[in-house]
């Protein structure tokens, strides 16, 4: 059941992605974006990051597509014939992504057995103790606890990254202002 | 050991470098100030001749065969190469030290006079006190690199002079032509000297000349050779005598001192100071001894037929030089310098003899207004009446260089004579030819100079009447190192007074040390007393009946002055012509160099090879590697992102193995 | 724990998933010239990244869905400064057309 819903969701989010690529229109490119991102939503929670799919939905389909909509509609953006690259350009991106998409193929054979060997193999980088010190056991994953298990670590290992998030945060703030701004 | 004195060698050489820069500077600043440039031009030469003779006489105390070197500071030092600036002080260079300052004061003074109305007065000293240096330089040098320096510096001054009139294009041309045709021996010298620097390792003269050279060898023989390219292309001897003719366009004084009496005579000085080397090298010394014998026949016949009074004097010179080359070649070193010194003293006069004639005879035409050729010897005659001192004094150089008894060229060119047949004497045939040649060539000498006698001096003057009036004596500033010259020349035989006369062989004694080894190695032996006498006889018989045929062949005829003169035809016009070798010169050497270069190394090397390929086109090859990063470079995001995915599936790539 | 049991079943087509879409952000980005709808594809494409990082939370622990966390706030402020950018440069010259920007060009 889990499985059919993700794929599902799945292939909502492929399609909007790629309508998000080649509507020519930018509301509709950001209209068909906003549906990948529900649906990525929805697939955060099937994979047991439901903290993570509410703050998706929150941060990017409320916060961010609305602030490209804005700006989109701010600017009154007419989009009469294509803004499609040359044919050298469409040409240099076909290949190059023919090429990420033969690197990347191969993330589909990925599964649990298959990264605990690579991981086994690999360990000074794929250590997971190392990585993230904070990681709980695959026993905690599995009985999720879900906003608990997500705040610990963010508000006790994590916190100094957490606070210059916060820092960052407000350098972009000002930093949009003051580009934006016409006269300062 | 040094005597102290002959440490301040440097002074020798310091006092007319001094004079040099103060003239420059006075040419640049007030060239009105001339009589500062009259004290300071021949002051310094004087005082130069002055330190010189007290560093001979220093030289003089010291055991003969210990040759001074002093440092003055050490100059190139690279690897192996160890060159100081060293001035080397023994027997030879202090003989010419007081050649060089004594004849060269003698001119400066002489200058005063003769150049006094012109406007580079300043600059003219400047130059004279310019070459005296390097001539110092030259004769000083203990190591080749010294010399060398003063052998290229002698150029340059000879150079500045000979064009001193450069407003004159034939001036500055006849400079030009001596300064390339210089830089050919320069080229022999110069590879001379790295043959001996790849044999030897070294440049001071002491080690070269002590060298093990193999006698005879390939080696010593193609450095002896080069180095008498490089003496030949200085001393103008075939077949680079050319420019030395030319080179007369220079003022005067300067044909006197350069070009008679000591630059040209710095080949001569050279073959005498390797004489070691061409002592080891029998061809080589033949071929110096045949050079020197076919250019004094050839040149001395060129100077039957001119009517410039200079180019005749230049003429004998060369002929005269091929004299020394000859003595030198056959390994008489001391009578080969022995006549360099006579002829510096009668050719010096002789110089200034006919300077002094031509400054009468510009002068008289300068007041007259008439544009005659004031050089020209059919314009002259009869000037025994207006220049009677000029007269005498004349004729002493011309008994000297005819090798009349007891004139000082009697002693030099007999002993060379001698020197010549004794070689042949001494199993080596070859030197008999020269000897014959040289002396049908000392009886062209002595007719020539004869001739010149009788066009000058004598016969019907050709000047006009209004002309006439104005012939006089020169000043006393120049009649007065005439005189000194004529004494000199009258006597300096006394130098080297041959045995056979109850003499002693004085200046063969003072040179032994330096000369005597090379002398002995080189074969020389001679010849016995009373075929000596008789071979004085027929040189003394040769010299008389030259004069007296010259006399009596050129006052026999009619002169008339050179604008009414007919054209000469025949045999005559090839001499006068100078056998057409600077024409065939110009023909086979000078045209077919100048299209090559013009052709070749101008159109094809020069402006394709090494402007179109190798400067700009390096320029556009790097214009067109800069105009692929600037593609690069096209501010286009697109494109940006391209390469930088590109990049990121790269490392993905190595990432994921 | 049953060792055989698969925790995770859906760890690769969501990974799959995760590269096609990172994949079409990636062509969105090569061939637009909008501005604004490169930024949302890049946008795109730090989701696709998002998904791996959660797909191996599932795993590897909560230290993913950490990471996924600061993705956002940093895709967040990028949003911001480069919506305002974009506005700078429509200000310049009336365009978001990315041909029309190259200040940058040697």
């Amino acid at each position: 059941m889990t499985e059919i819903v993700f794929y599902i969701l799945a292939a909502a989010a492929v399609v909007g992605a790629a309508l998000c690529v080649l509507q020519r229109s930018p509301i509709a490119s950001a209209l068909w974006l906003m549906t990948t991102m529900f649906s990525l939503a929805c697939i955060f929670v099937l994979l047991g990051a439901q903290l993570i799919g509410i703050l998706q939905v929150l941060v990017y389909v409320g916060a961010v597509l609305v602030l490209f909509l804005f700006v989109v509609m701010l600017l009154n953006l007419s989009h009469e014939g294509s803004d499609l690259r040359g044919p050298w350009g469409v040409g240099a991106a076909v290949v190059v992504i023919g090429l990420l998409a033969v690197e990347l193929f191969g993330l589909w054979q990925y599964t649990p057995a298959r990264l605990a060997r690579e991981v086994a193999q690999a360990p000074q980088l794929a250590d997971p103790r190392l990585a993230f010190p904070a990681a709980l056991s695959m026993h905690a994953v599995a009985t999720p606890n879900v906003v608990e298990d997500l705040a610990a670590p963010l508000f006790q290992t994590y916190l100094i990254p957490f606070e210059v998030t916060s820092v960052l945060l407000l350098a972009a703030a000002v930093g949009a202002v003051v580009l934006a701004k016409r006269r300062i | 050991m040094t005597a102290p004195i002959i440490g301040l060698v440097w002074v020798v050489v310091a006092l007319p470098l001094l004079g040099a820069v103060l003239n420059g500077l006075i040419a640049v600043l007030r060239p009105q100030a001339k009589s500062a440039v009259s004290v300071i031009g021949p002051g310094v030469l004087v005082g130069a001749f002055i330190m010189a003779a007290a560093v001979v006489v220093g030289l003089a105390g010291l055991p003969p065969d210990a040759p001074q070197v002093v440092r003055i500071w050490p100059w190139l030092v690279a690897g192996r190469l160890d060159v100081d600036i060293a001035f080397l002080v023994d027997r030879l260079s202090a003989v010419m030290l007081l050649v060089v300052t004594g004849i060269g004061s003698l001119i400066h003074i002489f200058s005063i006079g003769y150049m006094r109305s012109d406007e580079g007065y300043a600059r003219y000293f400047a130059y004279l006190n310019l070459f005296v240096v390097f001539m110092l330089v030259l004769v000083l040098g203990s190591n080749m690199p010294v010399v060398f320096i003063g052998w290229e510096g002698v150029g340059l001054a000879s150079y500045l002079l000979i064009g001193f009139w450069f407003s004159d294009e034939q001036n500055a041309a006849a400079g030009k032509k001596a300064f390339l045709v210089n830089r050919i021996g320069d080229f022999g010298f110069l590879v001379a000297m790295f043959l001996v620097w790849n044999h030897v390792g070294a440049l001071d003269f002491s080690t070269v000349l002590g060298a093990p050279w193999v006698p005879g060898g390939a080696l010593v023989t193609a450095v002896t050779l080069f180095l008498f390219l490089g003496c030949a292309g200085k001393s103008a001897q075939i077949p680079l005598y050319v420019w030395l003719p030319d080179a007369m366009a220079g003022p005067t004084p300067v044909s006197a001192l350069i070009h008679a009496a000591t630059m040209v005579t710095a080949g001569v000085y050279l073959v005498a100071r390797t004489g070691l080397l061409f002592a080891a090298a029998p061809l080589s010394s033949a071929v110096v001894a045949g050079i020197g014998a076919l250019t004094a026949l050839f040149a001395a016949t060129i100077g039957l037929r001119q009517y410039d009074i200079k180019k005749v004097l230049a003429y004998s010179t060369v002929s005269q030089l091929g004299y020394m080359f000859v003595g030198v070649g056959a390994g008489a070193y001391a009578a080969g310098i022995f006549h360099l010194v006579t002829h510096a003293f009668f050719k010096a006069l002789l110089f200034l003899g006919a300077g002094s004639v031509i400054h009468a005879m510009h002068h008289a035409y300068h007041a007259t207004h008439s544009h005659d050729d004031a050089q020209d010897m059919r314009n002259m005659g009869g000037l025994r009446r207006y220049l009677p001192v000029t007269w005498v004094l004349m004729w002493i150089a011309t008994l000297a260089i005819a090798g009349v008894p007891p004139f000082s060229g009697f002693f030099s060119k007999d002993e060379i004579l001698g020197a010549a047949f004794a070689r042949g004497a001494a199993g080596q045939p070859i030197y008999y030819v020269f000897y014959a040649m040289l002396v049908v060539a000392a009886f062209i000498t002595a007719y020539y100079m004869a001739r010149l006698m009788a066009m000058t001096f004598h016969g019907a003057s050709r000047a006009t009447a209004a002309e006439r009036e104005q012939l006089h004596e020169a000043p006393w500033s120049m009649t007065g190192p005439l005189i000194v010259l004529g004494i000199g020349s009258a006597v300096a035989g006394v130098l080297n007074l041959p045995t056979l006369v109850g003499g002693h062989a004085w200046l063969e004694h003072w040179l032994e040390p330096v000369t005597g080894i090379a002398t002995r190695l080189s074969g020389f032996r001679p010849v016995a007393g009373n075929h000596e006498a008789v071979l004085v006889g027929l040189a003394v018989l040769v010299g008389v009946a030259g004069l007296i045929a010259g006399f009596r062949a050129t006052t026999a005829r009619a002169l008339v002055p050179a604008r009414e003169a007919a054209p000469d035809t025949g045999l005559a016009r090839l001499v006068y012509h100078k056998f057409y070798v600077d024409e065939l010169y110009e023909r086979f050497i000078v045209r077919p160099i100048v299209t090559f270069s013009r052709v070749f190394l101008w159109r094809i090397f020069d402006q394709g090879v090494v402007d179109g390929v190798a400067v700009n086109g390096s320029a556009r090859l790097f214009r067109g590697i800069g105009w692929l990063g600037s593609r690069l470079q096209s501010g286009q995001v697109g494109l940006y992102i391209v390469v930088f995915v590109v990049g990121a599936i790269w490392i993905l790539r190595t990432i994921l193995g | 724990m049953p060792p055989a049991a698969p925790i995770a079943p859906l760890l690769g087509p969501a990974l799959g998933l995760s590269a096609v879409l990172f994949t079409l952000g990636v062509a969105g980005v090569l061939l637009r010239r909008n501005a604004i709808v490169l930024f949302m594809c890049i946008e795109l494409m730090l989701n696709a990244v998002n998904l791996a990082f959660i797909a191996l939370a599932q795993l590897q622990g909560v230290g993913g869905q950490i990471m996924v966390f600061f993705v956002m706030t940093v895709a967040a402020a990028e949003a911001a400064v480069g919506l305002a950018i974009i506005l700078a440069i429509f200000r310049h010259n009336q365009s978001v057309d990315l041909q029309n920007v190259n200040l940058l060009h040697g």
